[in-house]
């Protein structure tokens, strides 16, 4: 086939140009994209139709995107880049409006059918008052109407969020606004009553199972409900403010770089998405480290051994099998308010391979302290675990404002003694000690008895020793002091720790 | 150079409906962009998504011989590649030994294609007939080891010292399979098309089901893509995999359930799900007495 010549033009914009700047700004982004990539996309898209999105999206995917954590952010960028290029998607509140009006138009949907106002033809979308269009989407959701519920979804966005060109708001504004007037929440319910209802006429009750599967598939209806007023929303803001501006704003960081200080919810649950293959990933790495290094000293004995079939020419020489040593390891972690987190990932990743330690003892603080090994031993669930530290334990002594000083003091006390040559001693925190005293003779008589001492502070490195941060008074007694915040730097630690 | 093998996506997808095995629309996609390109695809996802079935199908549905590198730690060139026929080597020199064979005969004549024993790759590129070439779990052999693949990979072909340089006479479709255990060099990521093969959605699995347990009947079929897109939401050591739903959906058909209750759903559970925790997880799910709780909870979840 000699089809080489693809389109070479996209919605008025020569097609090389366009790619370019969207490789760009999935380098912006932080994907790796090198330039073999980029040229295989440029081939990959000219055996497909172009003007199938589906297609051409998969095809740029498949060439650019190497790794399946990154695929959300180019979606993202993705959707920002090519949201306005295309005859379908650009913006044009008339076709909008009747398009809903054409679908309302076709007999097999009875539109607000209920709600008797007969209105299909009369204008289309603006004629519709809220409570009919709420009544719509009720309809469409329960029947699970796609083409209607995305008109419904444009149309709400139209109506309900309110945007005005040129205002510095983010789109999540515009998307509470949107889903305030919706009422989602309360669709559910009525969606479930009305499935309730249609059971008891057809004279059989939901079991609980089926009464739960119901709820899926309508939460699953909204969730996609959800999508499209986003993707409409974010349509309406790149129109506005041009691409570059949008691609920047919502430029997300990988969940590897996502900063553990500052993550917000989401995406702390994708962070503990991206743990557990990350865990994993480090555990087979570990245990294959420790079978490949073979070679120990040399055995003197065996060799001499080996030396007698050859006439007493050492001709073989046999080594002794390595001993790797696998450390003890106990983690003093800070609890306190915005280190928890930091924290927490640490505990769940040290817990989650730690069949690379002899042991791993735990112990948590914030002005007091109080080991919580206990909270992990015979648990497979090691999140459950993690909860538990952070409600059930001791950590308070005075006041619940962090004290470094008095917990390192009260742990020398009380644990000190176990310390030996074998143990690794790892401090989680960020040594903001709201001005108590250090006692950092403590950090020092540990070092002189465990095998090393090491401190992960989840703070960038530039705010070290600035107001109350006293990481400098301890870090001169350790073996070294890390900035470890985000699960990259993490895993980078933990490998070089086993 | 071969001759594209299709001529869209749609044919790609049709091809594999008729072989049983249902993709969707990026997994078509990225076949067909794969031999317009020729390149391989590195196929990635959880365990049991039907990434080695995958391979499988393009053979059958191409009418190629699929030919088959399981991976594994340890792999070296002598059992991915090519390797002497050493033993035939040492009958041959022994054979004219104190004849008046010169020695340069001899020699090259040990390293001739008589002696040459082949190997997967070798096999996949010096085959005349059409071949699907499948290196599975490509994550289990070392990093160092991977570059033994990259020649193959990029330029479809094998450089023998002894040789010389041997062309593909036909270009193979290559797939790699990773199950993720770590991350592979990006020198092999580079050469590949990237596939990422993901629990599929809820229509496909009923399809999926549809087509691979005989006689399952449209309704049970549904309940069981729905009951399984249900326990996947919950936060589980092992969500179930494509081929774990079919196994449950077989026994099901077994003993004779026309209709799934959550008794069922509980007592069948460890088909499912290979942990007892999340056996436990996913039966007080289900369990009955959650109805009057769920209803006052507000908003999903």
């Amino acid at each position: 086939m000699t089809d080489t010549a693809g389109p070479a033009e996209l919605a008025g914009e020569p097609i090389l140009d366009l790619l370019n700047g969207f490789i760009a700004e999935l380098r912006e982004a932080g994907l790796p994209v090198s330039l073999t990539e980029n040229l295989d996309a440029m081939q990959a898209i000219r055996h497909i139709p172009i003007e199938d999105r589906e297609a051409f999206k998969y095809a740029l995917a498949a060439t650019l995107v190497k790794n399946n954590a990154h695929w959300r952010s180019f979606e993202t960028v993705f959707e920002v880049y090519f949201s306005l290029r295309g005859s379908k998607y650009g913006i044009d509140d008339d076709t909008l409006d009747s398009d809903l009006a054409d679908l309302l138009d076709d007999e097999g949907r009875e539109g607000a059918g209920d709600e008797g106002q007969g209105q299909s033809g009369s204008g289309g979308g603006d004629a519709l008052t809220p409570e009919e269009l709420q009544q719509l989407l009720y309809q469409a959701m329960m029947k699970g109407d796609e083409a209607l519920m995305r008109a419904i979804a444009r149309q709400s966005v139209k109506r309900f969020a309110g945007m005005e060109p040129g205002r510095p708001v983010g789109g999540t504004y515009y998307l509470y606004r949107t889903l305030r007037n919706l009422d989602l929440d309360g669709l559910l319910e009525k969606m479930m009553d009305q499935r309730r209802e249609k059971a008891d006429e057809a004279g059989e009750q939901l079991s609980p199972l089926e009464e739960r599967l119901e709820r899926d598939e309508y939460e699953h209806r909204i969730e996609a409900l959800k999508k499209e007023i986003e993707a409409e929303i974010r349509r309406r803001l790149v129109a506005d403010r041009g691409v570059e501006a949008m691609a920047k704003t919502l430029r997300k960081p990988l969940p590897e770089d996502v900063d553990f200080m500052h993550a917000s919810r989401e995406e702390m649950v994708g962070l503990r998405k991206a743990l557990i293959p990350l865990t994993r990933r480090l555990a087979v790495r570990l245990a294959r480290k420790r079978r490949h290094n073979r070679k120990g000293p040399l055995d003197f004995r065996r060799t001499v051994r080996a030396s007698l079939s050859y006439g007493g020419v050492p001709a073989e020489p046999k080594f002794r099998h390595p001993r790797p040593h696998k450390p003890e390891i106990f983690v003093v972690a800070d609890i306190s308010g915005s280190v928890a987190a930091f924290a927490r990932f640490t505990l769940m990743l040290v817990y989650a391979i730690s069949g690379q330690f002899s042991k791993v003892r735990s112990f948590v603080f914030i002005d007091g302290i109080d080991e919580v090994t206990s909270y992990f031993e015979g648990v497979e669930d090691v999140t459950e675990a993690v909860h538990r530290v952070n409600t059930e334990a001791d950590v308070v002594w005075v006041d619940g404002h962090s004290d470094y000083g008095h917990a390192f003091e009260v742990f020398h006390e009380k644990w000190g003694k176990e310390i030996g040559p074998k143990t690794t001693v790892i401090i989680l925190g960020d040594a903001r000690n709201n001005y108590h005293a250090s006692q950092s003779w403590v950090i020092k008589e540990i070092e002189h008895k465990a095998r090393h001492v090491y401190w992960l502070n989840p703070e960038p490195k530039s705010y070290w020793d600035t107001g109350d941060s006293i990481v400098g008074d301890y870090g001169v007694h350790c073996d070294g002091v890390f900035e470890c915040r985000n699960l990259r730097q993490l895993e980078k630690f933990v490998d070089k720790l086993a | 150079m071969t001759d594209p093998r299709f001529d869209s996506v749609q044919e790609v997808r049709e091809g594999l409906r008729k072989v049983d095995y249902l993709a969707d629309e990026g997994i078509a996609g990225i076949v067909y962009l794969a031999d317009r390109l020729q390149k391989p695809i590195l196929v990635e996802g959880p365990a049991g998504t039907g990434k080695t079935q995958l391979a499988k199908s393009v053979a059958e549905m191409t009418g190629a011989r699929l030919i088959r590198l399981q991976c594994y730690e340890g792999l070296d060139e002598a059992k991915a590649l090519y390797e002497w026929n050493y033993k035939k080597q040492l009958l041959r020199i022994q054979a004219t030994g104190g004849e008046g064979d010169s020695w340069n005969a001899v020699e090259d004549d040990l390293f001739s294609d008589e002696f040459l024993l082949e190997r997967p790759l070798l096999e996949a590129i010096r085959s005349d007939d059409p071949v699907v070439l499948l290196i599975d779990e490509v994550d289990r052999v070392e990093v160092e080891t991977e570059a033994l693949l990259l020649e193959i990979l990029s330029d479809y072909q094998v450089s023998i010292p002894e040789l010389g340089t041997i062309e593909a006479k036909q270009i193979p479709l290559v797939f790699l399979t990773s199950n993720n255990t770590r991350e592979l060099s990006e020198a092999l990521k580079r050469r590949c098309l990237f596939l990422h093969v993901d629990y599929p959605d809820m229509e496909r699995e009923k399809e999926i089901v549809l087509t691979k347990v005989p006689d399952i009947t449209d309704n049970l079929a549904d309940q069981v893509a729905r009951i399984v897109r249900s326990i996947r939401q919950l936060e589980l050591k092992k969500a179930p995999s494509v081929s774990e739903t079919l196994d449950w959906a077989n026994t099901l058909m077994l003993l004779g359930v026309e209709q799934v209750d959550a008794e069922t759903a509980s007592s069948t559970a460890n088909i499912l799900l290979k942990y007892q925790t999340d056996i436990a997880k996913a039966v007080r799910e289900f369990a009955a007495d959650k109805q009057g709780m769920k209803a006052f909870a507000p908003g999903p979840k």
